[in-house]
């Protein structure tokens, strides 16, 4: 029943790696933009959630909330004015440029709050758990996180399949000249895509720091679980992040309770090598370009 | 010096040759001659701390040719090199006090050991592209520091005292890892410049510019990759076991730090992406600034970034990029010319150069 339980926990750990991963699918999907500053960009806003915490007397949720919505602008500004120029040059500017914003990122973050794991305190919800059987009980948090994920990937889906702007956003996705011709300002989607991407990696980020401690440091961990959900879901597949996200967690899970704690994350990461090796397309993949 | 490749002439197009070097080249060899038998004299008269220093220097300038290898002429750019530095690094520690051999000797094997490492690794990544591999080599990172990190046998998360150099007389030490370094950091330089002009060159210069056009000219597209990944992995190997020589201690965090990315990035994007010279240049601007400017810890690496995300989004092809167009002026005769031959009689003779010829000039 340990297993069991143990693998639960997996599941639900995937949700959260999934909505990490979601926004970086979006980005890639839309412009074919890998960014490097991803992970750095989710904890950046949960410390923009604690700072608002506790300079002014806003409640977890509206700091949260607010961080989320600063996250947005942060997005469509620093698309417009950095990234976009980097698009369509070569395929090395906008590596080196995301790559040289995590440097930044994280460097400031250390200036301003130092190297100290910090937290956000949510209350009682943090501890609470149901009990599904006798040996098999399940925290409400882990379970309301993975809920929340499986929200937001479905209202991304139907933004991106119902919606005008969710139609451009495709068009774009499949020729950006084509959509240009069509009267679609490529700029403009570019960057809305980020904004969009940056709140749902900033809503991801906090519900990290609920979860666990934090730290600056802890952005380029959260890009490559980020990346290998992506890569193991399947490219072009939004659903295809949730599935990847699950299989990291249970394989992040599983290798801790079999190795010891030590082995959980170099478990995930064997695994993501050997779908790499033996199922370089993922499992649910709907483009063929990498 | 100037090498004719080729002699067509022929009706109604003046006559022409292909060539590489310029007589300018000739001077370009002496100095270069010069600086090294140079800093080959340090260590008879310099204080140990400048030894160690210039040790410093060396290491990093090699890690920023490997990387500009890579990224530069292969067009891979890589966020985890990480790997094999800390693989030379720990190498050192296998072979010189594991395995009993000499720790100097160790330094190159360390760097097969990389290589041999990144033989299996690299067609593995090549399945991701562009900015999926990047992070793809930052896993193969974490996997090699995960375990190098979380078993006994390495000395776990806390390192290891490399204990076979500690033990060698101190003047040997410091001047073997300094002509060590030395020759890394030379060896380097003259890898990638004779490497750029070998066939595999060619074919690198016609990857970087468009890798399908490459491939349907016969360029063995994947075979010139792996080729610079294992080359570029055996290069960060060896400057990776002198950097472990030069600090006698090893520990997983600092070895398989991403730092050393960092550092490799912000020199060859200041220098000048995608030549030898700019390397070179952005080593020498780097370690002004860590001189001067390393006291202030953090903020410095934020300096860094700011710098380099704004040179990779204004002026990609760096200090010697803008150098190199503006005057012309190629270091290093890896590129072929177009060189026209003496106008008709009448005329003083002598070969005039083509300033700037399209066919010659590889974007």
């Amino acid at each position: 029943m340990d297993w069991v339980n143990v693998a639960v926990q997996g599941v639900l750990l995937g949700g959260l790696f999934a909505l990490f991963a979601t926004g970086l699918a979006l980005v890639f999907g839309v412009m074919r933009l890998v960014n490097l500053a991803h992970g750095d960009l989710g904890i950046l806003a949960a410390f923009v959630a604690l700072f608002l915490l506790d300079s002014f007397s806003l409640g977890v949720f509206w700091a949260s909330l607010a961080s989320i919505a600063i996250m947005f602008c942060v997005g469509y500004v620093l698309q417009r004015g950095l990234l976009n120029y980097t698009i369509g040059t070569d395929d090395t500017r906008p590596i080196l440029v995301t790559f040289g914003l995590s440097i930044i990122i994280q460097n400031a973050l250390i200036m301003q709050f130092s190297a100290d794991s910090q937290g956000l305190d949510a209350g009682a919800i943090e501890n609470a758990s149901v009990r599904i059987t006798d040996q098999l009980a399940v925290g409400w948090y882990p379970l309301i996180v993975f809920g929340v994920a499986v929200a937001v990937i479905a209202a991304l889906q139907l933004f991106l399949n119902r919606t005008t702007l969710g139609r451009a956003f495709r068009a774009t996705s499949d020729d950006q000249e084509a959509a240009e011709l069509m009267g679609i300002n490529n700029r403009h989607i570019y960057s809305l895509a980020m904004a969009i991407a940056l709140a749902i990696v900033a809503l991801a980020g906090i519900l990290l720091a609920v979860r666990t401690t934090f730290d600056p440091s802890q952005g380029p961990f959260r890009l490559i679980f980020a990346f290998e959900a992506v890569i193991m879901g399947g490219m072009g597949s939004i659903w295809g992040t949730l599935i990847g996200g699950i299989i990291l967690g249970v394989s992040q899970t599983l290798g801790a309770q079999a190795f010891g704690a030590g082995w959980g994350i170099f478990v995930g990461h064997v695994v993501f090598l050997a779908v790499l090796a033996f199922k370089p397309s993922g499992f649910f993949a709907k483009t063929v370009t990498a | 010096m100037s090498t004719p490749l080729e002699s067509m002439p022929s009706k109604g197009i003046p006559a022409f040759r292909i060539a590489r070097s310029a007589p300018m080249h000739r001077y370009v060899l002496i100095v270069f001659l010069a600086v090294v038998a140079v800093l080959a004299s340090v260590p008879f008269w310099a204080q140990t701390g400048t030894i160690r220093t210039l040790v410093t220097f060396f290491t990093l300038l090699a890690l920023a040719q490997m990387w500009n290898l890579l990224g530069g002429y292969a067009g891979l750019i890589s966020v985890g090199q990480q790997a094999y530095v800390g693989l030379g690094a720990y190498g050192v520690w296998l072979i010189a006090d594991i395995l009993g051999l000499h720790p100097f000797i160790a330094v190159p094997l360390a760097g097969v050991l990389a290589a041999v490492v990144a033989l299996p690794v690299g067609p593995l990544l090549f399945r991701l592209k562009g900015g999926y591999f990047a992070i793809g080599t930052w896993v193969v990172a974490e996997v090699v520091r995960l375990i190098v990190a979380n078993i006994q046998a390495t000395g776990g998360g806390s390192g290891k005292t490399i204990l076979s150099a500690a033990r060698l007389p101190i003047d040997t030490r410091i001047q073997g890892t300094y002509f060590l370094g030395l020759g890394v950091a030379v060896g380097s330089i003259l890898l990638v410049y004779f490497l750029l002009r070998s066939r595999v060159g060619l074919a690198l210069t016609a990857i970087r510019d468009n890798d399908l056009a490459a491939q349907s000219s016969g360029v063995n597209v994947f075979r010139s990759k792996l080729l610079v990944y294992v080359i570029a992995a055996f290069g960060c190997g060896a400057m990776g076991a002198v950097v472990a020589l030069n600090l006698l201690r090893i520990q997983p965090t600092a070895a398989f730090s991403i730092n050393w990315t960092a550092y490799a990035l912000f020199i060859v994007v200041i220098g000048g992406f995608g030549t030898i010279e700019g390397p070179i240049i952005g080593s020498v601007i780097y370690f002004a600034l860590l001189q001067n400017l390393s006291q202030y810890g953090t903020s410095y690496l934020l300096l860094l970034g700011v710098i380099a995300v704004i040179m990779a989004a204004k002026a990609p092809r760096g200090i010697w990029g803008f150098v190199a167009k503006r005057w012309n002026i190629h270091l290093f005769p890896v590129r072929r010319r177009l060189v026209l031959e003496a106008p008709p009689p009448g005329d003083d003779g002598g070969p005039a150069d083509a300033s700037d010829p399209p066919l010659a000039e590889p974007a």
